[in-house]
């Protein structure tokens, strides 16, 4: 097997199959988008998007566009039969009413107590929040999907976030380039690598001490399986 | 009811006043009132607070970040002052030139709703534990800690519909509605920039999302080059 790191569709793909039948899935700005391109055969969920639309499906193609409709990346997007509508307050009140059973974000760090940021970066005065922060602490559930390092290989899996966090201890799984880790009371649990990585280079790359799942297998997502 | 019709974009929003706080509904490209900010920016008004999603995008698309531009804006209301935000925002604002308040988007949305709907204030438990708690009241309700929101009202909303009837009953297509409904009623005087004008009852009343009473000016959009239309880009 050929080492190398996952594609960003290849970690988010991994995430969405996750995805159970009928859960309603939020996906936030950026990477976790990519989750949408993942048609499961079997677990079909309602995707909801903080603009108040529910049930809408796959990014509009050039000329389909309907200059009505876009998701919370402002992408255009396609409604699926079945899809409604609600004005924002009513949107994050179906946010908040913890009828979404999965939210994936994206983030800048993760840490082994489940807390995460991915509004401010170092130094800057302002912050993109979004719809993040709502979110992170009404979902049900709370999946992570980034890069484990920065572009400097600076590790972002950490024992506790260096950044202003955008909730606290509400991350369950996450998805990286080199890895599935679910985030247990005891720290980070590692049950999928990247293909040819070893448990060991991934620590290093890591700060906090991970535990290997002794079902720890590669991750594969080919379509033979 | 009574008709509520303005001839032009201009007449709409003449008595606007230096100072007035202004919401401007829309998410992405559908539902901003591009219009209605393209007469604000014609009518000079200036040290205004805008209440909006974002702080606009780079561009002449017609949004906050053109009165932003245009050295209008004395503070931003908004769930974004950084990252994909327009440059000439983000000097004003590293430079100390623009106020800037930032607010989670759904704590934002129910705090707009608060306000039209005479609620006192509310417990959310969204941003407990992070950096925009701090000098919020926290409670501890059935378990769980809540930071403790207010209103936020505005001066005037800006609203881009689909369609409207004389009397301001208005409906929205698909993703247009997001913040324009709450906008609507949360401000003492709402325009409406509307695509389609229809006499009172051509609107079915299970169809209407904004009601009349929350209107108080309605402005046909003519067709391009003259109003602003969307596109795919």
């Amino acid at each position: 097997m050929t080492k190398r790191p996952l594609t960003r569709q290849e970690l988010c793909t991994r995430l969405a199959m996750e995805f159970q039948d009928g859960w309603v899935v939020n996906l936030g700005v950026g990477m976790p988008t990519l989750c949408s391109n993942y048609v499961d055969p079997v677990n079909t969920p309602t995707f909801q998007a903080e603009n108040g639309v529910i049930g809408y499906g796959p990014q509009a193609m050039e000329g389909e566009e309907d200059l009505y409709l876009v998701n919370a990346g402002a992408e255009y997007v396609i409604m699926t039969p079945g899809g409604s509508i609600l004005h924002h307050a009513d949107s994050f009140g179906l946010i908040r009413g913890g009828y979404v059973d999965v939210t994936v974000l994206g983030a800048y760090e993760v840490a082994e107590n489940g807390d995460f940021a991915n509004w401010k970066t170092a130094g800057s005065k302002g912050g993109a929040i979004g719809g993040a922060m709502d979110l992170a602490v009404s979902a049900k559930r709370v999946f992570i999907a980034m890069e484990h390092t920065t572009k400097d290989g600076t590790p972002r899996v950490l024992k506790r976030c260096s950044l202003p966090v955008t909730a606290v201890g509400v991350v369950s799984l996450l998805a990286t380039n080199l890895g599935l880790f679910e985030i247990t009371p005891d720290g980070f649990l590692l049950k999928e690598i990247a293909p040819g990585y070893t448990p060991e280079e991934v620590q290093s790359m890591t700060e906090p001490k991970f535990t290997v799942s002794s079902g720890l297998k590669e991750m594969s997502l080919s379509d033979e399986e | 009811m009574r008709p509520k019709v303005y001839q032009d974009f201009d007449e709409a929003v003449a008595d606007i006043p230096n100072g007035a706080s202004i919401m401007f509904g829309g998410f992405g490209n559908p539902g901003v009132p591009r219009n209605l900010i393209s007469a604000l920016l014609r009518q000079g008004a200036k040290d205004l607070t805008t209440i909006s999603n974002t702080p606009g995008r780079p561009g002449n698309r017609m949004d906050a970040n053109n009165l932003i531009e245009a050295g209008r804006v004395r503070k931003v209301v908004c769930a974004f002052t950084a990252g994909r935000t327009p440059p000439t925002f983000n000097e004003l604002y590293a430079a100390g030139k623009i106020e800037a308040e930032l607010v989670p988007q759904g704590t934002m949305a129910e705090r707009i709703r608060a306000a039209g709907a005479g609620i006192g204030a509310f417990y959310t438990r969204t941003g407990v534990g992070t950096e925009l708690a701090e000098g919020k009241e926290q409670r501890d309700i059935d378990g769980k800690d809540y930071l403790l929101e207010y209103p936020l009202p505005a001066d005037y909303a800006f609203v881009r519909a689909y369609r409207t009837d004389t009397y301001g009953n208005t409906f929205y297509r698909l993703s247009q509605r997001n913040f324009n409904p709450i906008m609507a009623q949360a401000a003492k005087v709402t325009i409406v920039e509307t695509e389609q004008l229809v006499e009172p009852g051509e609107i079915e009343p299970d169809h209407v999302h904004t009601p009349s009473i929350f209107v108080d000016r309605v402005v046909l959009i003519p067709p391009a080059p003259e109003g602003i239309w969307e596109s795919v880009r």
